[in-house]
């Protein structure tokens, strides 16, 4: 199971790499293994706006249906399209397939996100 | 939860293991369309010990399965399977099972895993005569081998042949990897293939056995996750989906497997009934136009007004489709053959298409 070290990390196994005022969310490599086969990914618009804990897309695998969370509010200011036409890129490259960029109001909302190490930890203890 | 006895082989495969109707079994071993197409292309094995065999035998037993199933046995040879839903007295569907005929006086019913205490009790409920009923479900562990190179595979492990098990037949002696096992042409994938039931002892062997010979052909283990996508493509009927309690055979698109001309069978006035008064619902098939997968129980729209709910719907990883299957009013006014799917509150596009999404390559 690879973890990054330098992105944070939200309960729901999501990633968040911090660009300054933006942040690119994605799925870890923990979420794109347990779901399977990732065959259909729905993104927002740029422009839209979410609050924290919000659903702000949903990544579909052969199985089943799952949505993918805000972790802070903000605006959307980019989508990654080239996951419209091959989602199975979350498979295969989880940290390189964000799923959009958002301009976010307040960075100390991140404060709560885990790092690598705790990351890590919480992943094996939901294996276990 | 119930273990078959292949569970520690599948955890030692790396298989994702799921509870699926108070069994612990794998969905995936790798990657569920890796899988799927395996058994399309060459060959897959799945473990379907959590089956459920009932035994029903005795100078009656016939005569009973006749009042219980909608089909119909009465000219069934030895050796011959015949599929058959159960119905309640209203239609509605109990299970849907495949009858063995081992014998004059004897048939194996296999069913549905999460229905088999409930059908033991059904036919329990409802045996007379000189019947016995038994499940035998622990005395048996099935293996289901399936794709274009199954049966290669499996007659390397026998001296029989299995080409001559026709499509629906079995034999129940033949030897294979050095044990007697009951095989049968048979399958719920779409593609030609076998069962295996064999005593549980053995069970663990016979897999590595044909994991063994089957390197050959790149077999691949596939779990549940595989075993639905191409039950799906095929259209073959999942309860509680396509068929269940509250969906009749009639409208679940089994009519073959309804014989209204035989005498009295349990849910036989309810359903002649339907017919008579016509069958309200429908099954059909459909393609998604807009991006998006339509899932189990989304309601479906026609011109803006509900007319059914999605029973199944998936990715097809064999046409590369956003397919599903519906259950609508019958005779519905459909405009141009277009559907809407309401998915996460979204009204996508579909339009109709022909049922199954796959044609069946069995082997007659």
């Amino acid at each position: 199971m690879e973890v990054k070290k330098d992105l944070k990390y939200s309960k729901e196994h999501e990633w968040v790499r911090v660009d300054e005022k933006t942040i690119y969310i994605g799925i870890t490599d923990y979420a794109q293994d347990s779901l399977g086969d990732v065959v259909f990914v729905e993104l927002p618009e740029v422009g839209d706006t979410f609050d924290a804990d919000d659903e702000f897309a949903v990544v579909e695998s052969v199985k089943a249906a799952s949505d993918i969370y805000a972790p802070a509010s903000g605006t959307v200011i980019e989508i990654n399209e080239e996951l419209e036409d091959m989602p199975e890129l979350v498979n295969e490259a989880p940290y390189e397939s964000w799923f959009i960029a958002m301009e976010i109001d307040d960075l100390s909302k991140l404060d709560s996100l885990m790092d690598w190490e705790e990351y890590q930890k919480f992943c094996e203890e939901e294996e276990a | 939860m119930q273990k078959t006895p292949l569970y520690d082989v599948h955890v030692d495969a790396g298989a994702k293991l799921i509870d699926f109707g108070g069994w612990m079994m794998p969905v995936q071993y790798t990657s569920i369309i890796d899988e799927h197409m395996a058994v399309r292309e060459r060959a897959g094995i799945f473990d379907v010990s959590h089956m459920g065999e009932i035994l029903i035998e005795g100078r009656e037993a016939e005569g009973f399965l006749q009042k219980m199933l909608t089909n119909d046995i009465s000219r069934t040879h030895e050796g011959r399977i015949v599929y058959s839903p159960i119905c309640y007295p209203n239609g509605g569907v109990v299970d849907d099972v495949l009858v063995y005929k081992l014998h004059q006086e004897r048939f194996l019913m296999v069913t549905n895993a999460a229905n088999t205490a409930k059908d033991y009790e059904w036919l329990l409920t409802h045996r007379e005569g000189e019947v016995k009923v038994k499940d035998v479900s622990r005395d048996y562990a099935q293996l289901a081998v399936q794709g274009p190179n199954a049966e290669q595979i499996l007659n390397s492990l026998t001296d029989s042949d299995l080409g001559g098990i026709k499509f629906f037949r079995f034999a129940d002696d033949i030897l294979i990897d050095g044990v007697e096992a009951l095989i049968s042409r048979t399958g719920y994938t779409g593609e030609d293939g076998f069962e295996i039931y064999i005593s549980p002892e053995y069970v663990v062997r016979l897999w590595h056995s044909i994991m063994e010979v089957g390197k050959d052909y790149n077999i691949m283990p596939a779990g549940l996750g595989a075993r639905d996508t191409l039950r799906f493509e095929a259209a073959l009927p999942l309860y509680g989906h396509e068929i269940s309690k509250d969906i009749s055979p009639l409208e679940g698109g089994l009519e073959k497997f309804v014989k209204l001309d035989k005498d009295d069978f349990i849910g036989k006035d309810t359903l002649l009934a339907q017919v008579e008064q016509g069958i309200e619902r429908t099954l059909v098939g459909f393609e998604m136009i807009d991006r998006g997968i339509a899932r189990e129980g989304y309601e479906v729209l026609s011109n803006g007004r509900p007319i059914g709910h999605v029973t199944s719907g998936s990715y097809s990883p064999s046409l590369d489709k956003n397919l599903g299957i519906a259950l609508m009013k019958t005779g519905g006014d459909i405009k141009d053959g277009e559907l809407e799917i309401v998915v996460r509150k979204r009204r996508l596009r579909a339009r109709l298409t022909k049922l199954p999404f796959y044609t069946k390559q069995y082997k007659k």
